[in-house]
């Protein structure tokens, strides 16, 4: 086992800590350097809380000296994703019109996380209000990706994604609302998972499009995933959405990574054209060790896809223009009084304060979304993309009559460069065409890596789907996969990712 | 602040020429414990902001949970008003900007209401009976109170800062909503009232509000619009908001059917607004212009699940609704053997739960209303207050009235000597018995005194004597009055009267 305690895996850290080899305080110092000296490159935080975190390690450090029975995760150090409110640390959704709110209350899987013991290393970067494929569009500037610090680590999770991928953290919270877990997973070679929507509580989330949001795990495993994930799940009455049933065995499954007699299917419209060749041959390399697994393949087709896209363009910014209403500047975050009037009305600060807070893919946003609930359009355009939700739905439903999961790329293409996508609105909502659908269908979605593309040297990710509360699949589909092309590689992919310690210096 | 007053029609000469059509809104604030969509208390009158919660403050991340009493409640006030209740529906969320409303938007319900269809038979004061169309009851969740301080109408305009309260922010609502309301002519201004004051009782008798005009508990917004005499068109309508009492409900509409009927009349167009009643003047003023097109953009709620109450649980609250007012009213009124005008007098005065309490501790009927509707009415009324308010803050209760009915009947107190203990009662002078002994009052039982001084004054006043041996009995009182007064008082006046005719001869 490897002594940099900043690159051991949340369950190599919980052995570690369980046996008494190593305390929390020093997992959570070890990291805490690791960030000193690489996070000016990558920024993948905009709060790092190191005495807040070395509090809690040394809290868990007593209560385990004091022989008291603690979770298994306790002590292993986790990032948390801005979007999430943090009682007594900054969250500001990567926006000005959040910048310096400090929530009196934590969201549910916060609390969760405290409960499980787990040192809250900091908050990490992301797109603001979590709108954007690549962390460009956050108010404090960019998250870079380890692979090439020219490139974006993908959005809006960019922040949690890098994190995990540069070793400052082992596990890191994202949220999905479109992609965002699973599209920063693959192209920073690292795993992340969308569970079932309402299988984590959203109570605490910052919304952006309340009917798609799901919070789940960013790690270098899948093992590690699955770990975060059991801590985070289960019923919230605080969430009315939020599901009342058993969390599925995702860390057992994770642990049997069999995928014997599965029938794994693959999704004719999330393949081929449109797919960089690279990231298409490396999908098909996968598929092929799941089929020397035991795997049998068969080839689905979800014809509603070709509107998913459109759909969720109509579905997101039509809820976030509602959600995001409540910054206002009359209770909390920034007030800006517009300039050149004497005594503003209300409206007139709000209008200025909400000039001034947020950026242009939010504004962008929030005018789609009035324009699409006005009276007279609702029909044409809301009405019409929850229609469409349905077929996906329906689509689902059949292809998951012939497959117990589905697979596709994570995303068409591997990370691109930073600016190359800024004023392009249309080619960045492209990158998430293979992840939407589960958040309009509401199932869970897990990407691995699956290797480096031949063009560029960059990660690829494989993409797994699964019904609703069966997220255990992913987590069996996703280990057989990562323990076959980890000793394909000769060990994890992201050992060959450049050390950014010289960089930073 | 304008309160210009408009040209306004003569009631009788505006409906001469048009016919009024009305729909009421009524918001009532359900008397749950806790608010709509969190657990955080609805107490009225507590310090400000001391009863929320991230949820009821809208804090970036809350989310909203349905409290599952304020439905049950909503479920009981529509099957109240005849209603057919919702097997699925839904919440919605109404996008508008305002700083009392944490969100910037209301969470409410639009096209799926949880009760439509029903209806409410209201009783006139003739005795007929107008049945007022329900269309919908509907849950929601209340906002904030702003106050404008600094300037001197109290309105933002000229304030130097504005205080939001968001204790009431979250409260849960019912907004009952009727269908326009025809035909009701020149009684439009009584059949609102009339609507207001029925609905209140029902929902009291239902313990699902205090329903308290005053503190804005119930509120009830007015729509109104004319159209000429023999049109069918609907004519343009404006909201008078916030009217808060009863009284009130009759004159704004009854102002507006002048007020409308005077621009008709003047060749002028009414502009679809809403106004704000003045209780002071019995005025309204323009509010804002309010058009069909105000875009709220409605859409389900995605924060919370849909509403789907099992068909057992709303044949399981129908069950709990109690005896409807109106036929509890008439049932008590056959009961106690009252004539119309004594019933309605009993119910305006409001006394009928006094009254019925007073006759359950043992009082007659008549004794009951007496006692209640007299003097202490009298003196409620100077002090403002309603008599069962006054009542409980003086200490005087249904015993009292039983107490003092006893006397009577005991023939301890004739009639004159009970309103005195009475009114020793109110003063706060003890029981009426304690009042009686304290006074001195007794009725004189010794007969021989009596016949004394009925022999004096039919000595006294011989030509009323022979009137009365010649058959005009009815001169009686008179004698008997001198002998009331010869007794001070203390004499029982029947017996007085049998001594009186015995000695006449016409016993």
């Amino acid at each position: 086992m490897t002594t940099d305690l900043t690159r051991a895996t949340a369950a190599e850290l919980a052995d570690l800590l369980g046996a008494g080899t190593v305390s929390s305080r020093e997992v959570t110092q070890a990291l805490l350097d690791r960030t000193a000296a690489v996070d000016g490159a990558v920024h993948s935080y905009l709060h790092v809380d190191g005495e807040g975190a070395l509090g809690q390690a040394t809290e868990v450090d007593r209560r385990r000296a004091a022989g008291e029975s603690l979770h298994h995760l306790a002590g292993v150090p986790v990032a948390v994703k801005d979007v999430l409110a943090t009682r007594g640390l900054p969250t500001t959704c990567g926006s000005r019109i959040l910048e310096g709110w400090v929530p009196p209350y934590d969201a549910t899987l916060v609390t969760r996380l405290r409960e499980a013991g787990m040192p809250i290393l900091g908050k990490t970067n992301m797109d603001e209000f979590a709108m954007g494929s690549s962390t460009e569009h956050s108010a404090f500037g960019p998250s870079h990706n380890p692979w090439d610090l020219d490139r974006i680590p993908g959005g809006s999770g960019g922040g949690s994604s890098s994190v995990v991928a540069s070793f400052q953290a082992p596990l890191a919270i994202g949220t999905d609302t479109g992609g965002s877990i699973r599209q920063p997973a693959a192209v920073t070679g690292t795993v992340g998972a969308k569970p079932t929507y309402g299988g984590v509580s959203r109570y605490g989330l910052v919304a952006l499009a309340s009917s798609l949001d799901q919070a789940g795990p960013c790690s270098r495993t899948v093992l590690d995933s699955a770990l975060l994930h059991a801590v985070i799940a289960g019923h919230d009455p605080m969430d009315s959405t939020s599901i009342d049933a058993p969390v599925p065995a995702v860390v057992e499954a994770a642990r049997r990574a069999d995928v014997s007699g599965m029938r794994i299917g693959i999704v004719k419209e999330l393949t081929g054209e449109g797919f960089q060749p690279g990231v298409q041959a490396r999908f098909e390399e996968a598929v092929q060790h799941l089929v020397d697994g035991g795997a049998e393949v068969v080839e689905v087709s979800c014809p509603s896809f070709t509107y998913a896209l459109a759909a969720y363009y109509l579905i997101l910014p039509s809820e976030a223009s509602s959600n995001l209403a409540k910054f206002d500047a009359m209770r909390y975050g920034l007030r800006v009084s517009p300039e050149g009037v004497d005594a503003p009305s209300a409206e007139q600060v709000m209008a200025a304060t909400r000039d001034a807070g947020f950026g242009d893919e939010v504004k962008r946003r929030i005018i789609l979304g009035t324009y699409a609930l006005s009276s007279g359009y609702y029909d044409a355009y809301y009405g019409s993309a929850q229609k469409v939700r349905r077929l996906i739905a329906n689509d689902f439903a059949a292809a998951f009559e012939r497959a117990d999961v589905l697979v596709s790329p994570t995303a068409p293409t591997t990370a691109f460069r930073l600016g190359d996508k800024l004023d392009d609105p249309m080619a960045m909502y492209l990158n998430d065409i293979a992840t939407i659908p589960a958040n309009l269908a509401g199932i869970p979605g897990l990407s691995v890596p699956s290797g480096l593309a031949d063009e560029d040297g960059l990660p690829a990710g494989f993409q797994v789907l699964a019904p609703a509360m069966a997220d255990d699949r992913l987590y069996a589909v996703g280990a057989a996969l990562e323990a076959r092309l980890t000793a394909a590689w000769g060990g994890p992919l992201l050992d060959r990712a450049p050390d950014l310690t010289e960089v930073a210096r | 602040m304008s309160t210009a007053t408009e040209p306004v029609l003569g009631f009788d000469e505006a409906l001469a020429t048009y016919d009024p059509v009305m729909g009421l809104e009524v918001h009532v604030e359900l008397g749950t414990e806790t608010k709509m969509f969190c657990g955080c208390p609805t107490a009225f009158g507590a310090e400000p902001n001391t009863q929320t919660c991230p949820v009821c403050l809208g804090l970036p991340g809350a989310l909203p949970v349905v409290n599952e009493k304020a439905v049950e409640s909503a479920i009981r006030i529509g099957l109240a008003l005849n209603c057919s209740i919702a097997p699925w529906c839904r919440f919605a969320r109404k996008n508008y900007f305002y700083p009392d409303m944490p969100k910037n938007f209301q969470t409410s319900q639009y096209d799926e209401p949880i009760a439509f269809e029903g209806y409410l038979d209201v009783e006139l004061d003739d005795g007929s009976t107008y049945r007022v169309e329900i269309e919908r009851a509907h849950m929601e969740e209340d906002t904030g109170k702003s106050l404008h301080v600094g300037g001197s109408t109290g309105r933002i305009h000229g304030a130097t800062h504005s205080l939001v309260d968001y204790n009431r922010a979250g409260i849960p609502l019912v907004e009952i909503v009727t269908k326009p309301m025809l035909g009701a002519g020149e009684r439009a201004p009584e059949v609102a009232k009339a609507y207001v004051a029925t609905l209140r009782d029902l929902l009291k008798a239902l313990e699902v509000s205090d329903v308290k005009m005053e503190q804005g508990s119930m509120r009830c917004d007015v729509n109104l619009s004319l159209m000429p005499k023999g049109s069918a068109v609907l004519g343009t309508r404006t909201e008078t908001k916030n009217v808060n009492s009863l009284r009130s409900v009759e004159r704004a509409v009854r102002y507006e059917i002048g007020r409308h009927a005077a621009v008709l009349s003047g060749g002028g167009s009414i502009t679809q607004e809403t106004r704000h009643w003045h209780e002071d003047t019995g005025i309204t003023t323009s509010g804002r212009p309010k058009s069909d097109a105000d875009d709220y953009r409605y859409f389900p709620e995605p924060d919370l699940v849909p509403v789907a109450p099992a068909a057992e649980t709303v044949e399981a609250l129908r069950a709990t609704l109690p005896e409807p007012p109106a036929e509890r009213r008439r049932r008590l009124q056959t009961t106690w053997g009252y004539s119309d005008l004594e019933m309605r007098d009993v119910m305006n005065a409001g006394l009928l739960e006094l009254v019925e309490e007073t006759v359950a501790a043992g009082a007659s009927p008549a004794a009951a209303r007496k006692w209640w509707s007299g003097e202490i009415a009298r003196r409620a009324n100077t002090e403002g207050e309603d008599v069962v308010t006054y009542a409980e803050r003086l200490g005087v209760t249904p015993a009292h009235v039983v107490e003092l009915e006893g006397l009577v009947t005991a023939g301890r107190l004739n009639d004159s000597m009970a309103r005195q203990a009475w009114e020793g009662v109110l003063d706060g002078e003890g029981t009426p018995t304690a009042v009686a002994d304290a006074r001195g009052l007794e009725l004189v039982q010794d007969t021989g005194a009596l016949e004394a001084a009925v022999d004096a004054v039919i000595a006294a006043n011989p030509d009323v004597a022979d009137k009365i041996r010649d058959g005009k009995v009815q001169a009686v009182g008179a004698l008997i009055g001198q002998v009331m007064r010869e007794m001070k008082g203390q004499a029982d006046a029947g017996a007085a009267r049998t001594i009186i005719l015995e000695r006449l001869g016409q016993a």
